[in-house]
């Protein structure tokens, strides 16, 4: 229950992130600051320079990947309480959006407010499912926050994938997908369709899946696509990071069939600007009826909208009678990581 | 209607052209009739339901799904029949199958406006996403999926192994669902007999001559006029214009179908009489002038007057029911000066031969014709028959030598297709005044041809190597490179800030040793508007 006023007094969204300015705590931030809570580790909620990293230990060290390992701070497990100063306890839930990905429940007196960061319900084989929360405030992330948005079966994509690979045996299928959970949901998904190839990798792709394996998520037989010949890659599935479809890199690549996996592909213009010739609905997100199943499963007295379409799922709150506002954060505008 | 929406999704997303072809031939062999050729007739344009509006679609939806929401979703899409295919919610209870492409369009076709709305909202609750996509593009009229009706003609051609040319010929004699058309395609029947209807046969045309040397006893020689090629034809009592492309321009043209009652079908060049625009009185004028006439679907008196069309003729195809295409074309020529004979020389008359004793001679004369409606010459061989579409060695079409200036490239593009990769798409631009008096760069072009794939790469790579601003897929660049932009012709524009348009121009050569200072200044473009104008 929200005991005090609403919104309580010890939480304030601001642009720079979410900030518990008793104890001046900050999550996701996008400045340097002091103690940092860090949901998961892209790059739009994980950022270099903070002093004291508090995060589950897969996302400190992509933390530590990307940016050098922190000063301060350690690893969190998940459902571990924290606390962290004037009565406030912060608790890592896991969130189903990548590896090490977290909700971060946040609680004072009776007060519990969780911070979704990014996440979804659907399963993934390279991290634990989002586990819902009640809570008095909900902040949820708004990506996929349009009515449009229903991402169908992950294994429906997959095939259309292995189809196509089958039916362009002088081809190769180059994937472009986001170098952090992406690439490795969509890696491990054709492992699970009993796709057991070498599947070659674009070089800005190797840290991370090494990362994965690290971490007990198994890859199956990965290669540089640098390393094989351009006959070799007839037939063969490579994964790249999406700014490089298109790219000089990719004119060695015999006649490749573009793929891309992301949630934006549901929509036919997005996919023919970016010349996709095989658009993969595949997310780490909710799609528009999880977003607004989670917020009816949990019936928070107060939504926080984060990240994207916010003015969509604000109307659809008011339309239901609940309370609802748009935090206006920085730096999270509309990005690949869909 | 599952296979055509499947159809439609895989052409949306495929690139190369033979893909595509194969995509719609593989339809057209596979699904039954009539289905195919409603489809066919889909993808060539020829549908059309009067009483199904774009407005209907959005109050359909606008029953089912929150309006804001709708028009939330459809801002981001771009595309209202793509938005509510997307949004369009699964209808209660048990689900009628999917209605075929036909019972689609015979559901439309009788749909009034009292009906259209329970019509299509029915047609929608029985389809999936991709079938509602269809339906909605299908129902809406233009399906802008990349795919022109040449293309899935060749496409049908391509399906059956049956020559593309007689396609086009008979086309425009049929209607949906072309069934006289697949049953010649297969093998059913014969070729449909369009002897006496007044439809459109696909013309002949030229190649560019290069660098060849021509025997003028075998090829005849005459002006390459600039205005409209057209076809002329009368049969059944009607008169009909048709362009290039096959569209029938008779309402914009009236005054030159009128004029005309010799059944038959003849090929030639549209102009339009006068001092208009600089041409001299009685001569033909400049394009401008008769671009003043097309288009225009109702053509007033006073505009018949200001600017009196008429046709010089080049070719005859039927005379009188006879066809005359496998003559030769000097027996043709002598046909076809016996008709002009008779016809009113007010509305029509014959494009010359031009007398030369050689070939040098010959290239002497085209060098020194300046008249704005001469474009270049034309080389017909003497014993060519008259063959739909460009033939090698037949006609050559060997145009004046084009205008040149050097320009700054200002602006790059990524390509398409294999060539979406490379920055190959440049604007240009020349300078308002000299640089160094505080004159500025306006583009006046852009240009994607007229370089090797050498020279393609040396470009990418100066592009990257020289971005100094990028908005969305283009690049701007460092002003310092200068291209040799050739160009046929410079026309006035008031959509360009620097106030001229070039006609096709191409890059003829990379000036990498000229300083972007030293490239054309925007008066010596403009100034080539007038010396063409006066000839
Ligand atoms: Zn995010
Ligand atoms: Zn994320």
């Amino acid at each position: 229950m929200l005991t005090s006023q609403k919104p309580p007094r010890w939480i304030k969204a601001e642009r720079e992130g979410i900030h518990l300015p008793t104890i001046d705590w900050w999550i996701d931030p996008s400045r340097p600051a002091t103690n940092a809570l860090v949901t998961h580790g892209h790059a739009d909620h994980a950022r270099g320079g903070h002093g004291q990293v508090w995060a589950t230990g897969a996302t400190r060290d992509i933390i530590a990947l990307r940016y050098g390992t922190p000063t301060g701070g350690r690893d969190l497990d998940y459902n571990e309480p924290l606390d962290i100063g004037d009565s406030i306890t912060a608790t890592f839930v896991p969130a189903g959006h990548v590896l090490g990905s977290a909700q971060i429940l946040l609680e004072r007196q009776g007060e519990r407010i969780i911070v979704t960061g990014d996440y979804k319900r659907r399963p993934d084989p390279t991290c634990l499912p989002f586990q819902p929360t009640p809570c008095d405030i909900l902040i949820t992330e708004a990506t996929f926050a349009l009515p449009i948005f229903t991402h169908p079966p992950i294994e429906r994509e997959i095939a259309r994938l292995l189809a196509a690979r089958a039916a362009n045996p002088d081809r190769c299928i180059l994937i472009g997908a986001y170098a952090l959970g992406k690439a490795q949901r969509v890696i491990a998904e054709l492992r699970l369709a009993g796709y057991h190839e070498t599947i070659w990798l674009h070089g800005a792709m190797v840290a991370v899946c090494e990362l994965y394996e690290r971490h007990g998520v198994e890859l199956g037989p990965l290669a540089l696509m640098s390393e094989a010949t351009r006959e070799a890659l007839k037939g063969q599935i490579i994964a790249c990071p999406p700014s490089s479809l298109n790219s000089t890199w990719a004119r060695r690549l015999p006649d490749p069939i573009n793929a891309m996996a992301s949630g934006w592909m549901r929509v036919r213009q997005r996919a023919v600007q970016r010349n996709v010739e095989l658009p993969l609905i595949i997310s780490d997100h909710c799609d528009w009826n999880e977003l607004t199943g989670t917020i009816l499963e949990l019936s928070p007295e107060e939504t926080w909208i984060t990240h994207g379409r916010e003015d969509a799922l604000l109307h659809w709150c008011a339309l239901h009678q609940m309370r609802a506002r748009a935090l206006d954060l920085v730096g999270r505008e509309e990005d690949d990581t869909g | 209607m599952d296979r055509f929406a499947r159809l439609l999704t895989d052409l949306i997303y495929t690139r190369s052209r033979n893909s595509k072809l194969a995509l719609l031939a593989d339809y057209l062999r596979t699904v039954p009739a009539p289905d195919r050729g409603w489809a066919l007739a889909g993808l060539t344009g020829e549908l059309n339901f009067p009483s199904v509006k774009a407005g209907i679609v959005r109050d359909l939806i606008k029953e089912r799904v929150d309006p804001i929401l709708f028009s939330l979703s459809r801002d981001f899409v771009g595309d209202t029949a793509e938005t509510v295919s997307l949004l369009w919610p699964a209808p209660p209870g048990a689900v009628t199958p999917p209605p075929t492409v036909s019972e689609a369009v015979s559901a439309l076709s009788a749909a009034t406006r009292a009906t259209a709305k329970p019509i299509v909202a029915g047609l929608l609750d029985r389809l999936d996403e991709d079938g509602r996509f269809a339906l909605l593009k299908l129902a809406t009229g233009a399906l802008r999926i990349g795919v022109s009706a040449r293309l899935a003609k060749t496409a049908f051609a391509q399906a059956f192994s049956v020559p593309l040319d007689d396609v086009e010929e008979i086309w425009h004699a049929l209607r949906p669902p072309y069934t006289d058309l697949f049953a010649w395609a297969t093998g059913a029947a014969a070729k449909p007999d369009i002897t006496s209807l007044p439809v459109f046969r696909p013309f002949m045309l030229a190649n560019p001559l290069e660098d060849a040397v021509l025997d003028l006893a075998d090829y005849a020689a005459e002006w390459k006029w600039d205005g409209i090629r057209i076809q002329l034809v009368h049969a059944g009592g009607e008169t009909r214009l048709f362009s290039r492309g096959g569209e029938d321009i008779t309402a914009s043209f009236p005054d030159v179908a009128r004029a005309f009652a010799h059944e038959g079908v003849l090929d030639g060049e549209l102009l339009v009489r006068g001092a208009a625009q600089g041409g001299e009185a009685g001569g033909a004028a400049s394009f401008n002038a008769l671009q003043q006439r097309l288009g225009r679907k109702v053509v007033s008196a006073s505009m018949q007057a200001a600017y009196p069309a008429f046709v010089r003729l080049y070719d005859m195809l039927f005379d009188r029911g006879e066809d005359l295409r496998r003559l030769p074309w000097s027996d043709r020529r002598v046909r076809l000066e016996s008709v002009v004979a008779g016809l009113d020389p007010g509305a029509f008359d014959i494009s010359a031969l031009i007398e030369a004793g050689d070939f040098d001679e010959l290239a002497d004369l085209r060098a020194a014709a300046r008249e704005t409606d001469i474009e270049g010459v034309m080389l017909k061989r003497r014993d060519s028959p008259y063959e739909a579409g460009r033939k090698a060695g037949l006609w050559y079409k060997w145009k004046r030598e084009p205008l040149t200036a050097d320009c700054v490239m200002m602006y790059a593009q990524r390509g398409s297709g294999k060539r979406s990769s490379f920055y190959s798409d440049y604007t240009f631009g020349c300078w308002t005044a000299p640089e160094a008096e505080g004159g500025v760069l306006l583009p006046v072009g852009k240009a994607y041809s007229g370089f090797s794939d050498e020279e393609l790469r040396w470009l990418d790579g100066f592009v990257r190597k020289h971005t100094v601003n990028r908005f969305g897929p283009v690049r701007e660049v460092e002003k310092s490179l200068v291209f040799e932009v050739a160009f046929d012709a410079v026309n006035p524009s008031t959509r360009h800030k620097s106030g001229i348009a070039m006609r096709f121009p191409r890059i003829s050569r990379i000036r990498r040793d000229k300083p972007a200072a030293e490239a054309d200044e925007i008066g010596t473009l403009r100034r080539m508007i007038v010396a063409s104008a006066a000839g």
